[in-house]
């Protein structure tokens, strides 16, 4: 393997502080001990972080977002589970066109998305709910959960499944005890990438939520709409926090890669 | 003065090291295989060699000149990797013209050098196939091509075959054979495969944990093994330990039942070790039993226990009729067919 | 987006008319998801685009052309469009431009220092877009912010630039954003490269300019067109970035939508800039595959 040259060095060092700064900026502002936005050059202050309990709707947001993750990312693998055995092990007329379908969440600008649900939740009377949030995120981390579970369904090796069959088991207890186990790494990294998905999404849920089900982000979008000051920050930092943490549990223990290139084969 | 020079070449990775004091001479045109399990250090050496890794400790000589500040790009050798390392984004042809286009080798000389490349490994017509279009066969051909279009001073292959079928690799093999010998490029093989080695080889260089552990033609590598690793790791051996018997004059060699003359300058126990093909039934003997029988075509093979422990038999199918399994025989070598290691043998 | 996936069947054999019915069965839930909560509220938003709508009246039911004739007529919304896809352009260049060279040096490290840097370029992708954004907005703040700071002290540039409110600023927030997806979609590309082949290419007499530009940029060239087609069409239609960074005067088209929808109330004409946004994306999207699968089918396949 050929090594990296100081001009490629040097490339590397100025990518990495332009990915960075940003999150660091927001970090840094967040411990000012100031009324105002500045970086904390007169020590470090956490009453930023302790202001945050006087805004419960950030709480409940943050509360909001991380129900609707979870919740949303279940359900989208109870449907994708089966559907990506379906494309996986039988060629049928239409699988292309299936698939296709089951990935078109993924072009569909969210922006559509949240016009089209806004539109439809309206007229069948559910618009602002949860119930409706829950679909609409439902449907945009279906393909993230498909995609993953399929890569682990294709890679599987189906002779297990035929020397099961041949030992006596079928239909519910095949799946539960032989394919299901063995597609689990790839469900639960789909699950996982749906989550971050769900968790994530602005554009869409910022034209569904409504006061009582408003998400995090979309609770300090519109608040960044109207003043940007610490407290913002603070919040980012903490997500932030939340998110690398998340993130280093899921890479110390499962393999980051695997989650993010959707991969699933168990050399990775 | 030899053609490639290795000077007590050395290689270490952090406190490890993985080529130790490798000197070798190799003469024009010879065929050279570097031979031995996987982490041996032949790999390491022909990277060396290569240009590709930089060696901790010694000299590379090619021609008397000092090959280690030459950059690889100016070396001149020709390649052949194991996964081929074919640019798929490239023709067959365009794979091979590449090495000439790197030379400014005019075009009208670039397309004859090409077409005649591909004709000696058997490809022409296959031009403007991409390597994704090819057999594993047909891709190694051109990746053999492309490395010897460019007329390298030394072509070097690192497990080129490894990734054929067995018959392939037999065809493939002789073909190799050939091409050198008309070409007379001087050529290093490293192989793990021992049938390999010794099919192409002039010189076997058996390597093991970074160490030589012989050097020598296929056959005096093979017959006349300088240590016990050498023996075992070129096709099958059997090992009886043997004691001297000076109660009778003059002093027998015995193993069990089997006796014969002891040769000069034996003093105590040795192993004695005979291939397996150099055993013969006969009517007196290391006195065994045949446990199996395994019918292998032009050939059977015989597994035997024995007082000195299990021995494996070969013998050729030559119409004669074979002892069945639970016969009791007697197993008789010539003691020119077998060598002596041990506390005991002779320097 | 499409080549993300491989569907080949592993057993089944093809044309197998007896392996429909389960899969349909196995697929049926899923289907009847998206046919009822997918396929129905896109039909009703391409249907609501030909809706009329009054400050008083509210939306009318009828099938007029009253938007799309607005849309195709008053200059607004055609500078609008070319911003988005200038914004959306220029973005995909430099993302190639930089992130290609940095998916290439990153394989190159050893072992630790490449799962390390993967984590701190791919990490920012699943941290929320709005904290992002929202660093870019300090970064940016005004004439004194610290991203002009920096510029000037390093002598780059004589006097402040404005980067709030800005397309500028809106393609640095952009680039940064869309940047670890064009990092990701060239490393896959670079995955598949075999490791001996630069080597190989050496060997052949190649100096490192000849291997990057004649060996290493076609092997990869795929990815970096994928990468490409993923970041154009998340760009053109962004959201966070350009109504944070963008204000309220600077608009695209996500924005333009959110604003008639949740502030003037015109959901038809909101309806209809959204509809043409995915028309044109999906039509840029499928086509620029075609050619890239057309282009090297014959190598690749």
């Amino acid at each position: 393997m050929r090594t990296n040259g100081p001009l490629a060095l040097i490339f590397h060092t100025i990518f990495v502080v332009f990915m960075l700064a940003p999150i660091v900026v927001v970090c840094l502002v967040a411990f000012t001990p100031e009324g105002y936005l500045s970086l904390p050059t007169n020590g470090f202050s956490l009453r930023w972080f302790r202001a945050i309990a006087n805004y419960p709707e950030f709480v409940h947001a943050f509360w909001v977002s991380l129900g609707l993750g979870a919740l949303s990312s279940f359900v989208a693998l109870l449907f994708a589970v089966p559907s990506a055995l379906a494309i996986a092990r039988y060629s049928f007329r239409g699988r292309d066109a299936v698939a296709a379908l089951f990935l078109s969440p993924l072009m569909i600008p969210h922006v559509v998305l949240g016009i089209a649900f806004l539109r439809f939740f309206t007229t069948i009377g559910i618009g602002g709910s949860f119930a409706g949030l829950l679909i609409a995120h439902v449907v945009v981390v279906f393909p993230f959960a498909l995609r993953l579970t399929l890569a682990a369904a294709t890679g599987m090796d189906r002779s297990v499944e035929m020397a099961a069959v041949s030992l006596g088991a079928g239909g519910w207890t095949l799946f539960r005890r032989v394919t299901l186990p063995l597609i689990l790494p790839g469900v639960i990294s789909g699950w996982a990438l749906a989550f971050i998905q769900s968790f994530d999404d602005l554009t869409m849920t910022v034209f569904l939520a409504a006061p009582g089900t408003e998400t995090l982000p979309v609770r300090m979008f519109l608040y960044v709409q109207d003043n940007i000051d610490p407290l913002v920050t603070s919040i980012s930092a903490s997500v932030i926090a939340i998110t690398m943490t998340a993130l280093i549990l899921l890479d110390r223990f499962y393999g980051l890669d695997r989650v993010l290139a959707g991969k699933s084969d168990p050399e990775r | 003065m030899p053609f490639l020079e290795l000077d007590r070449l050395g290689k270490q990775f952090g406190a490890q090291t993985v080529v130790d004091e490798f000197s070798l001479a190799v003469a024009k045109g010879e065929f050279i295989s570097f031979l031995g399990p996987s982490g041996c250090g032949k790999t390491t050496t022909l990277q060396m060699i290569a240009g590709f890794l930089d060696p901790s400790c010694g000299a590379i000589r090619l021609e008397g000149r000092e090959l280690t500040a030459v950059q690889p790009a100016k070396r001149g050798l020709g390649i052949v990797f194991q996964s081929y390392a074919l640019f798929p984004h490239m023709t067959a042809a365009e794979n091979v013209s590449f090495g000439l286009e790197m030379r400014r080798v005019p075009r009208a000389e670039r397309v004859e050098r090409v077409r005649s490349a591909l004709t000696m490994v058997g490809l022409a017509g296959y031009e403007d196939r991409y390597p994704k279009r090819m057999s594993g066969g047909q891709q190694q051909r051109v990746a053999l091509a492309r490395a010897l279009v460019i007329r390298p001073s030394v072509l070097l292959l690192d497990e080129p075959l490894s990734n054929l079928d067995a018959k392939l690799r037999e065809e493939m093999q002789i073909e190799l054979r050939q091409i050198q010998r008309n070409l007379g490029t001087t050529t290093v093989l490293v192989t793990h495969d021992q049938n390999e080695a010794m099919s192409l080889s002039d010189r076997i260089v058996v390597m093991s944990q970074g160490r030589i552990e012989q050097i020598g033609t296929p056959q005096e590598t093979y017959e006349r093994p300088a240590s016990a690793f050498v023996a075992r790791f070129l096709g099958r051996t059997n090992d009886f330990a043997a004691a001297i018997d000076r109660t009778v004059a003059p002093p027998r060699l015995v193993a069990g039942s089997w006796s014969a003359p002891a040769p000069a300058g034996i003093a105590g126990p040795v192993t004695i070790t005979v291939r397996p093909e150099r055993i013969g039934f006969a009517d007196a003997g290391l006195a065994a039993r045949i446990v199996t029988r395994i019918f292998q075509g032009d050939h059977w093979l015989f597994q035997c226990v024995s007082e000195c422990g299990t021995v494996i038999v070969i013998r050729q199918n030559d119409g004669q009729p074979q002892p069945v399994e639970g016969d009791a025989v007697h197993l008789a070598w010539r003691v020119e067919d077998m060598s002596l290691r041990g506390a005991g043998a002779a320097a | 987006m499409s080549g993300a996936i491989d569907t080949a069947p592993v057993h089944a054999a093809p044309g197998d008319s007896s392996h429909a019915r389960p899969a349909w069965a196995l697929s049926a839930p899923a289907l009847m998801l998206f046919a009822g909560v997918l396929v129905i509220p896109l039909v009703m938003t391409v249907m609501l685009s030909f809706h009329d709508w009054g400050q008083y009246k509210g939306i009318e039911p009828v099938f007029i052309l009253k938007n799309w004739h607005e849309i195709a007529t008053d200059p607004y919304y055609a500078e609008m469009f070319w911003r988005t896809f200038r914004i959306a352009l220029l973005t995909t260049l430099i993302a190639a431009l930089f992130g290609a060279p940095e998916a290439y040096i990153l394989n190159r490290m050893s072992g630790r220092w490449k799962s390390l840097f993967l984590l701190l370029i791919l990490g920012p992708l699943l941290i929320s877009v709005v904290a992002r954004t929202l660093g870019w907005a300090l970064l940016f703040g005004g004439n004194n912010g610290l991203m002009n700071k920096l510029l000037m002290s390093l002598g780059l540039i004589g006097s402040p630039l404005r980067f709030m409110f800005t397309e500028t600023g809106m393609v640095v927030a952009l680039v940064h954003v869309m940047m670890p997806f064009m990092v990701m979609s060239v490393w896959a590309a670079l995955q598949r490269v075999d490791p001996q082949i630069e080597n190989a290419a050496l060997s052949l007499g190649a100096s490192p300019l000849t291997i990057i530009r004649r060996i290493v940029l076609p092997q990869i060239m795929p990815g970096v067109l994928s990468g490409a087609i993923i970041v154009f069409s998340l760009s053109a239609s962004a959201f966070a970035t350009p109504a944070i960074i963008g204000g309220r005067r600077l608009k695209v088209a996500a924005t333009l939508a959110y604003d008639e929808f949740l502030n003037t109330l015109d959901w038809p004409l909101g309806a209809a800039v959204a509809v043409l946004l995915l028309v044109a994306l999906v039509l840029i999207v499928v086509g620029s595959n075609a050619l890239i699968e057309r282009r090297y089918a014959e190598v690749f396949r």
